[in-house]
């Protein structure tokens, strides 16, 4: 038994590195993690099994980095993924990417070639931290089995803290193969550096305070951010305090309750008439933990012209980036609320004060105006729509009274657009999709990660006939793992979205948007997945219960009609309210 | 307009990597950036002098600070700061014999601009410049305006150090060594609503 020394306080085992690495995931809370072996990362596997840490085998590395997003975005713990060097460090790329740009908890850890051979060109040598560099918030690379631990130690603080991000470490063979002493306290990073530039100060408050009194036309505009900041409770007790109505972007879709009498849906390019045309009406605007992206404010000139800005956000350099704001309270969402009302009570503000009745008695009528055009009114005519489909997976969740309890996890594409418009999100993280990168492929791999960081919960997969062919691969990982997935495939026969682009600014020049499809129900057969056919609307809802209720994952093809548009829409460079609405054909059928 | 930023980041291998992709992910073109050791060994000091809208200072600084390396950037100015430039500069010029008056007249321009010969070689000379970016532009333009042929120049690239106490606030929030426990102090109260679409006057 080693003796405690000067340099070894709390007499701590010597460890080799590739159980340091491990076992300092452990000890940060990890019990999954979802890789692929290789050379570079051998010596790591090989002490894989004396932790207690399930490692789930995918596919393709891109699917393991999709995996680990999905399992952070369903449960907000940190995912972690596994990959070797070269080609599978390269095939994280775009799983990274995703992550980084929606800013979601991700450590990656890859293998390196041997310190001594780096920048040689050996077999499988690739620079990865120089290739991730703009896609992740940080990275380091270990090439001594001391390195190890407070890397990965610090990677679990950068990926979590502020705005979150994916952290890679790349480790070199020979540091898995050292060993050095292990002592998990002793390596703890420094404490966090909040970004020097936050700034919530209370005269700011207090400004944001005037602002919102002489309002009375005010809308929220809730973004990723009151998921992120865990300040989804805030933001509802802030915005039924004041009654002002919520409309939520795509990645915020859950974090308020579709029911809540305040919320409005998705603003946006596809988002509801009303909420965008609330937005371009309003005179005041509390963005909450977004950051004013291209897709929901359409042309910043004509942007919500009458509002005062009010923006709460934890990274300065989203400040007056593409929208100027009057006021910026640069912090962490649920403090600065939490904050905000603290002044308010102190002040003995008066509650209960309705000053903005007639404003949403005005989107009230908005939004009943819509609704005629709304494909969902459409009567059955014998078409399968992509909408009828989403919201009778909705419906069948909610009489089941599973709403609460259902991850859906969506691909790219129309049917993502369909999803966020017709599935009434009522809990948070019950959404998960690329909204940043905008991923194909995403929608599989990410449902495997939500259902094993919530094996409780129901997941469904909705995907398009393009995307789910990107990475069904991962049916295979299912199967191999005994976990049960729902997997709707929207089948139009087109890359659809694509194809509505060319409807609408091509000419309807389908230039290689057609795409052809296995029978996706023998695919999933192959696997050992049962499934099933829908072309009909009624059997829609029965098929919806029979997946949800199997044993094991299940998959059904939805054949739905070949060319539906997603509407509204707001053609690139348009205004917010310059709404295209869905075009005769199906109004004429409804009662318009 | 240029902008002049002071960087103290970790002395550390691929720092200058993070730093200058970051400048290219922005699209900002750099025009100089000088890196150097610091009264600290675990600190490196970067004087970035770059091109960018006057009002996009605030979102680079903020840029910045997201790289983990970046322990402290200050913007300074020109009255705020002294900002020096080293230049070497080779001139063509024969031996006395054959150009008497063109090296006697070298050492005097030298001279008055303050700067050093440094090297004599056969056919040609060096001097050496510490200054202004402006000081230094001026030799060059009456090197040329006088028909000397400049064969060779490198310079540095802009340093740049606050006037005055002013100590950065990072050094003194550090502190200790292993810049621990350091809070970090907030920004001046004075400091303005960061404004990125602010009228100016070009
Ligand atoms: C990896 C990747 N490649 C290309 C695109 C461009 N893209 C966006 S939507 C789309 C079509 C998606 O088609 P499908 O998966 O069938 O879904 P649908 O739109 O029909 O619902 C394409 C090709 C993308 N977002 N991601």
């Amino acid at each position: 038994m080693p003796k405690a020394t000067k340099t070894n306080p709390n007499n701590a085992p010597t460890l080799t590195g590739a159980e340091i690495l491990w076992a300092t995931l452990v000890g940060e809370g990890v019990s999954t993690v979802f890789g692929y072996p290789g050379g570079a990362i051998l010596p790591a596997y090989d002490a894989l099994r004396k932790f207690p840490i399930h490692h789930v085998l995918v596919r393709h590395e891109q699917g393991a980095a999709h995996m680990a997003d999905g399992y952070a975005r369903a449960s907000g713990k940190t995912g972690v993924c596994v990959a070797t060097s070269g080609p599978g460090a390269t095939n994280l790329v775009t799983g990274l990417a995703t992550a980084m740009i929606d800013s979601i908890p991700v450590v990656a850890i890859t293998g390196q070639v041997s310190s001594k051979v780096l920048g040689s060109d050996a077999f499988q040598e690739i620079d990865i931290t120089g290739i991730t560099l703009p896609i992740t918030k940080h990275n380091f690379v270990a090439t001594r089995a001391e390195d190890i631990a407070p890397m990965i130690r610090e990677a679990f603080q950068i990926a979590q803290s502020g705005r979150p991000g994916p952290v890679l470490v790349d480790i070199t063979k020979d540091a898995q193969q050292g060993s050095c002493v292990y002592d998990f306290e002793a390596v703890a990073p420094a404490p966090y550096r909040p970004h020097p530039m936050l700034r919530a100060e209370t005269p700011e408050m207090v400004k944001a305070i005037e602002l919102m009194r002489a309002s009375t036309r005010p809308v929220i505009l809730a973004g990723h951010g009151i998921i992120q900041s865990g300040a989804e409770r805030e933001v509802i007790a802030f915005a039924e305090r004041h009654n002002i109505p919520i409309a939520t972007t795509l990645l915020g879709l859950g974090g308020i309750p579709a029911s809540h009498p305040l919320s409005l849906g998705m603003m946006g390019m596809h988002g509801e008439s009303w909420v965008n045309n609330a937005i371009q009406q309003s005179d005041l605007l509390l963005a909450f933990g977004m950051r004013f992206d291209d897709r929901v404010t359409g042309n910043l000139a004509t942007y919500a012209p009458n509002a005062k800005k009010i923006h709460v956000e934890i990274d300065p350099s989203e400040i007056n980036k593409n929208v100027k704001v009057d006021v910026a309270l640069i912090g962490d969402l649920k403090e600065v609320l939490t904050t905000i009302a603290k002044i308010l009570d102190e002040r003995g503000e008066p509650r209960g004060v309705d000053v903005t009745k007639q404003w949403r008695d005005e989107i009230r009528a908005m939004k009943g105006d819509a609704s005629v055009r709304d494909i969902i009114n459409l009567p059955d005519n014998g078409h399968l729509y992509a909408a009828h489909v989403i919201n009778d997976i909705w419906q069948e969740a909610k009489a089941a009274g599973r709403l609460d309890s259902t991850i859906i996890a969506t691909d790219v594409g129309q049917h993502q657009m369909w999803e966020a418009q017709y599935f009434k999100h009522e809990a948070t993280r019950t959404l998960i999709t690329s909204g940043g990168l905008g991923t194909m492929g995403f929608a599989l791999p990410a449902a495997i990660g939500a259902k094993i960081a919530c094996p409780e919960k129901d997941v469904w997969v909705i995907a398009g006939d393009g995307g789910f062919q990107m990475t069904a691969a991962e049916l295979s990982t299912i199967v191999q793992e005994g976990i049960h997935i729902n997997i709707a495939v929207i089948n139009n026969g087109f890359l659809g979205m694509v194809r509505q682009w060319q409807e609408a600014f091509y000419d309807k020049n389908y230039a290689c948007s057609p795409i052809l499809s296995p029978d996706f129900v023998i695919l999933a057969g192959a696997h050992g997945i049962p499934g099933a056919n829908v072309t009909k609307r009624a059997e829609v809802l029965p098929t919806v219960t029979k997946a949800r209720t199997a044993d094991t994952a299940f998959l059904i093809n939805f054949a739905v009609e070949k060319e539906d548009g997603v509407y509204p829409m707001i053609a690139p460079g348009a205004a917010l309210h310059e709404m295209v609405r869905r075009p005769n054909p199906l109004i004429e059928t409804a009662e318009d | 307009m240029l902008h002049t930023f002071i960087a103290l980041v970790d002395n550390k291998p691929g720092v200058l990597t993070r730093i200058a992709s970051l400048f290219r992910r922005l699209n900002i073109n750099i025009a100089s950036l000088t890196v150097g050791e610091t009264e600290r060994d675990d600190l490196s000091r970067m004087t970035i002098v770059c091109e960018a809208p006057e009002n996009a200072a605030h979102r680079i600084r903020a840029s910045l600070y997201k790289l983990e390396i970046v322990r402290d950037v200050d913007e300074v100015t020109r009255g705020e700061a002294v900002i020096r430039e080293l230049a070497l500069i080779k001139v063509a010029a024969g031996p006395p014999a054959s150009s008497m008056s063109s090296r006697t007249h070298l050492f005097e321009l030298a001279n008055v601009f303050r700067a050093r010969v440094v090297d004599l070689a056969p056919e040609s000379l060096m001097l050496e410049m510490t200054g202004s970016a402006s000081k230094i532009e001026g030799l060059l333009q009456v090197l040329a305006e006088s028909h000397y042929k400049i064969l060779e120049v490198s310079r540095t690239g802009r340093m740049a150090m606050r006037r005055g106490k002013h100590t950065s606030r990072v050094l003194k929030a550090l502190g200790s060594k292993d810049h621990g426990d350091a809070e970090f102090p907030p920004l001046a109260a004075d400091e303005a609503l960061p404004n990125q679409f602010a009228e100016h006057d070009a």
